[in-house]
């Protein structure tokens, strides 16, 4: 108890010297904002991109690939394989009384980046009747939608946002012939960085007969093991199917890794580099007042509280410069929108997200600093022979 | 030169100090090197690397496939070397986690078009007489351990085989081994016959993925660019002709603004490199105001003792910087070497260099200018009166 | 050899101006050594900084071996003190980081000499003070007496004419202090510096040719030693 209050009365006398050494005070302040701030910045790309393609996934949503596919892309099926699925049990019938399948036909066009101006994948995909009845996430935020059997286009808001061309009333051309964009669409997931017009339209423009999906709503989230064995047991398919929550996962996982790995590096050889500033900052923080520190001591103050108010002192400046690196990445990169090449070989765009849970996670760096940076001078400072430090020069 | 005694003596006033500072100096640099290097990787341009050769894809998009008719009409125009022709298989071995680049290739007019292959008579001539033969390259082949005469089952999650099955099988008949730094992306690949693959496959006989053009003289690369796809305007598979450096940075580009996240991330670490390096060095002439005062009383005039205060952080950070990246550039090959086939080979060029000493100078004067005009302030009398 | 008329000297200390000097007129004659004497506050240093060319004086003229001081730029200023004086102050006022010899050598950087040239008579100089064989040795490594004599060496090293010293045994025991006071004397006899010393301990001042007492500002008496 007396050990606390001890503390406490010399960590408030620390404290309240602090503006008088805030020029030193800010190195460990602004080296800690440093590290905070890029590791904010590094995990919400990753959050985002993991996010936008985890919320295009459902539980009670399936997708039928060729056997052996991994992506849509290198997937294949015929309008018989794509008849059969639809037939499966399992799958949600909707409003009409028919089950809510969409087969749908990817393809990947080049529109030009609006930031560097160089063609990027874009994908286009062509689905049935059922497709916006089956996402049920997905809005028509302006126009409408696109009329079966026309060159007509309804663009996601992200890649309306991120590719020339795309705006409402424009017409571009696709394989050859002119579309026109009718429509744009939110979902707040992955297909937003789509370009969605009618299966038939699609296929005959780019001469495909066959589909690359069919995408089925389940009765609900246990029903995927009905599915599955139908669809295993019958002898004229040869398709792989997944929960949609199971493939985008899947597709995410890779640049996540990635993102990690180059976040915990960048921010790893930073934090050592901040560790170091905070520990020159304290060491002349402790160095400055270590008569002060002597006298203290002699007066019968506990070593250990001389430590824990340096340590007070130090974890408190880590947590400023955390608070103001997670609030400099937030302001910057909160929201901010870009785009990468996705597993399936096509852009996915996607908004950075800032979300407390990373905050905490970053600020968790700052103090494994503040206390590495604080530790050693603390005890270097009642560690100094009392007779020597008292007369110190 | 003689002064550096006195600059070498104030480095040690405070060993531990130094040796911090100078820590984190490195600390910062050698993330400077990795990231310049990824961010020349991304943006240059500037190197001549690919400009002798060039890309045609479908101007739809590059996963639409081009008819091997227009091989016959490309060989033909002027200016055309050679030709070669190649597409994705997309194979997985074993594990999806296992990706690497499997290419179907045309395999005389892939090596002739890729000098760059090393490979040994003996394994060149397998290749081209070996139908289900495959090249590796070295690095592969030392990730999974493979050898000559290994047999591979590769999984096309793209191309099942007509044979009913997703499997096909490949027979190692060489090693390809990297004669260029700068252009050992098939070190991570593997390349098999473009033959084997089409008789193999249940759909799309007699398409390729792209084409690879060598040209006779790489500054006629437009021209003939412009000529392919002239060739082939307002038929059913049009193209687009760029230069295999083009297409690789575009192709890079569709990665991200990798610039922009980057530059950000430099600019926090450089703040940051220089608030922590500013304020040790006004602690040490804060520290030294003595010394400092003694060098005056001694005759030395303002202009050596600025400069004097100036070469400290000038040395600090020279020696830090160096020292980062140089680390940097021994650790950037063997991480290249790991991503292969992914990235472009990534190392600390001489612009690497000579912006990193250009900053280490414009840091040094940053940091050691406002200490050294304090030092220049400071009056003698008062100076020695404090201690 | 020095010379000062109607010298006075002002500081401001906040807001106040605060005249320490209040109209100094002193000659020294080359190969004198003179004990410059009084209370503290007296304004002995700043009388001692103004003949040293630390600083300028706010009124009056500073002429030392010809040369108006109080005419000097800062930068003259530095370069005149590299030539023609040499300090011994109470403190040492070693660099820590240096060895002896170093130290020593530092006046000498200001030259154009050789390097092999500088460590040659940085070590002359060591000998003359009797500390030949410490060369090699840090400050911290010393001994409070030997400190003075490695401040003397580098204070004489360059040959100046003049040798000013701020309390010079003011830190250091009776015996030592002597050693140090004997040879200051030496310098000033065998070879011909004329020596300014502050000191307030008449022990110190019986070795000086004469003593001058400043009390208040005002030269207080002159009396030949």
């Amino acid at each position: 108890m007396r050990l606390l209050r001890q503390t406490l009365a010399l960590s408030w006398m620390g404290l309240a010297t602090l503006p008088r050494r805030l020029g030193s005070s800010l190195v460990i302040v602004v080296g800690i904002a440093g590290v905070v701030g890029v590791l904010v910045s590094l995990l919400a790309m990753r959050d985002g991109f993991e996010g936008t393609l985890r919320a295009a996934g459902r539980l009670d949503e399936a997708i039928v690939l060729r056997g052996g596919s991994n992506t849509e892309l290198s997937s294949h099926l015929t309008r018989e394989d794509a008849t059969l699925i639809a037939q499966a049990p399992g799958i949600l019938a909707g409003a009409d009384g028919r089950p809510l399948v969409s087969a749908e036909v990817v393809v990947v066009v080049n529109l030009p980046k609006k930031s560097t101006g160089t063609d990027s994948n874009v994908q286009l995909r062509g689905v049935g009747p059922q497709a916006l009845a089956l996402r049920t996430q997905l809005r028509v935020s302006a126009g409408r939608v696109f009329t079966a059997g026309r060159r007509e286009l309804l663009v996601g808001r992200g890649a309306a946002d991120q590719f020339e061309g795309l705006a409402l009333g424009r017409t571009i051309e696709l394989a050859g012939e002119p579309w026109r964009v009718v429509g744009h669409f939110t979902s707040g997931d992955a297909h937003d960085s789509e370009v969605w017009a009618d299966a038939a339209s699609v296929q005959s423009a780019y001469r495909r007969d066959g589909y690359q999906s069919v995408r089925v709503k389940l009765t609900d989230a246990g029903a995927f093991t009905a599915l599955r064995a139908a669809l295993a047991g019958d002898p004229r398919l040869e398709v792989d199917v997944q929960r949609t929550r199971t493939y985008y996962a899947t597709q995410s996982q890779r640049l996540k890794r990635l993102i990690e790995v180059l976040a915990t590096t960048v921010a790893a050889i930073m934090a050592v580099g901040a560790t170091f500033g905070a520990l020159n900052t304290m060491y002349a923080a402790v160095a400055a007042r270590r008569r002060e520190i002597a006298i203290l001591r002699a007066l019968g103050f506990a070593s250990l509280a001389i430590v824990a108010a340096v340590m007070i002192e130090a974890l408190t400046l880590a947590l400023a410069g955390g608070m103001l690196g997670a609030a400099l990445a937030w302001w910057a990169f909160d929201e901010y929108t870009v785009s990468t090449l996705g597993a399936n070989f096509s852009q996915v765009v996607f908004a950075f997200r800032v979300s407390p849970a990373l905050v905490v996670d970053a600020l968790r760096w700052a103090l494994a600093i503040g206390f590495l940076g604080g530790l050693l001078p603390a005890l270097h400072a009642v560690r100094a022979p009392l007779t020597v430090a008292l007369r110190g020069r | 030169m003689k002064y550096l005694v006195l600059v070498l003596a104030g480095l040690r006033r405070h060993r531990s100090r130094s040796l911090l500072t100078l820590a984190s100096i490195l600390a910062a640099f050698l993330l400077f090197g990795f990231l310049d290097g990824v961010r020349t990787v991304f943006g240059a341009g500037t190197d001549t690397y690919g400009l002798d050769r060039l890309i045609v894809t479908s101007r739809l998009s590059l996963i639409q496939p081009l008819p091997l008719s227009q091989l016959a009409r490309i060989l033909a125009l002027d200016g055309v070397a050679a030709a070669a022709h190649a597409n994705w298989f997309g194979g997985v071995y074993q594990d999806r986690r296992n990706f690497f680049p499997n290419i179907a290739v045309s395999p005389a007019s892939w090596l002739a078009t890729h000098p760059e292959i090393g490979l040994g008579a003996a394994e060149r001539e397998a290749f081209l007489t070996t139908r289900a033969g495959a090249l590796v390259g070295e690095d592969l082949a030392a990730r999974f351990g493979w050898r000559i005469g290994d047999r591979l089952p590769l999984e096309g999650t793209i191309f099942p085989h007509r044979n009913g099955s997703n499997t096909w099988t490949f027979e190692v008949v060489g090693i390809m081994r990297a004669t260029d730094e700068e252009r050992a992306a098939f070190a991570g690949e593997l390349l098999f016959r473009y033959d084997y693959f089409d008789e193999g496959r249940t759909q799309g006989q007699g398409t390729v993925g792209w084409y690879v053009v060598q040209l006779t003289d790489p500054a006629r690369s437009n021209e003939v660019a412009q000529a392919i796809d002239a060739l082939f305007r307002n038929s059913d598979a049009e193209t687009k002709t760029q230069s295999e450096q083009a297409f690789n940075l575009a192709f890079a580009k569709q990665f991200g603004d990798i610039g922009l996240i980057v530059s950000a991330i430099m600019a926090a670490v450089f703040f940051t490199v220089l608030l922590v390096t500013a304020n040790t060095m006004a602690q040490g002439v804060r520290e030294r105001v003595g010394d400092i005062a003694i060098l005056k009383t001694l005759g030395f005039r303002d202009g050596t003792v600025c400069a004097l205060v100036v070469a400290e952080a000038l040395a600090l950070l020279l020696a830090g910087g160096c020292a980062g990246l140089g680390l940097a550039a021994l650790a950037l090959p063997t991480l290249s070497r790991s991503l292969r086939g992914q990235l472009p080979p990534l190392a600390v060029g001489v612009d690497t260099w000579l912006l990193g000493l250009a900053i280490m100078l414009g840091l040094g004067l940053a940091v050691g200018l406002p200490p050294a005009l304090g030092a220049l302030r400071l009056k003698i009398v008062d100076a020695l009166a404090r201690r | 050899m020095v010379e000062l008329a109607g010298v006075v000297k002002r500081y401001r200390r906040g807001r106040q101006q605060i005249e320490v000097l209040h109209g100094i007129d002193l000659r020294i004659a080359a190969g004198d050594f003179v004990a410059l004497m009084g209370p503290s506050g007296s304004g002995k240093t700043t009388l001692l900084n103004l003949v040293g060319g630390l600083d300028r004086p706010s009124a009056g003229t500073v002429t030392v071996a010809g040369r108006r001081l109080d005419a000097l730029s800062g930068t003259e200023l530095a370069r005149w003190r590299a030539r023609h004086v040499g300090f011994v102050f109470q403190f040492y006022n070693l660099l820590p980081m240096l060895s002896a010899w170093r130290n020593v050598e530092l006046p000498l950087l200001l030259t154009g000499l050789s390097g092999a040239e500088r460590k040659r008579r940085a070590l002359i100089a060591l000998q003359l003070v009797g500390l030949g064989s410490r060369a090699k040795h840090r400050p911290g490594e010393l001994s409070g007496g030997e400190e003075q004599r490695v401040a003397i060496a580098r204070a004489v090293v360059s040959d100046p004419k003049l040798l000013v010293c701020d309390e010079p045994t003011g830190d250091l025991d009776r015996h030592t202090a002597d050693d140090i006071l004997g040879l200051l004397q030496a310098l000033n006899r065998d070879h011909g510096k004329t020596i300014v010393m502050v000191t307030h301990d008449p022990k110190a001042a019986d070795y000086a040719r004469r003593r001058i007492h400043l009390d208040k500002g005002l030269l207080d008496a002159v009396r030949a030693a």
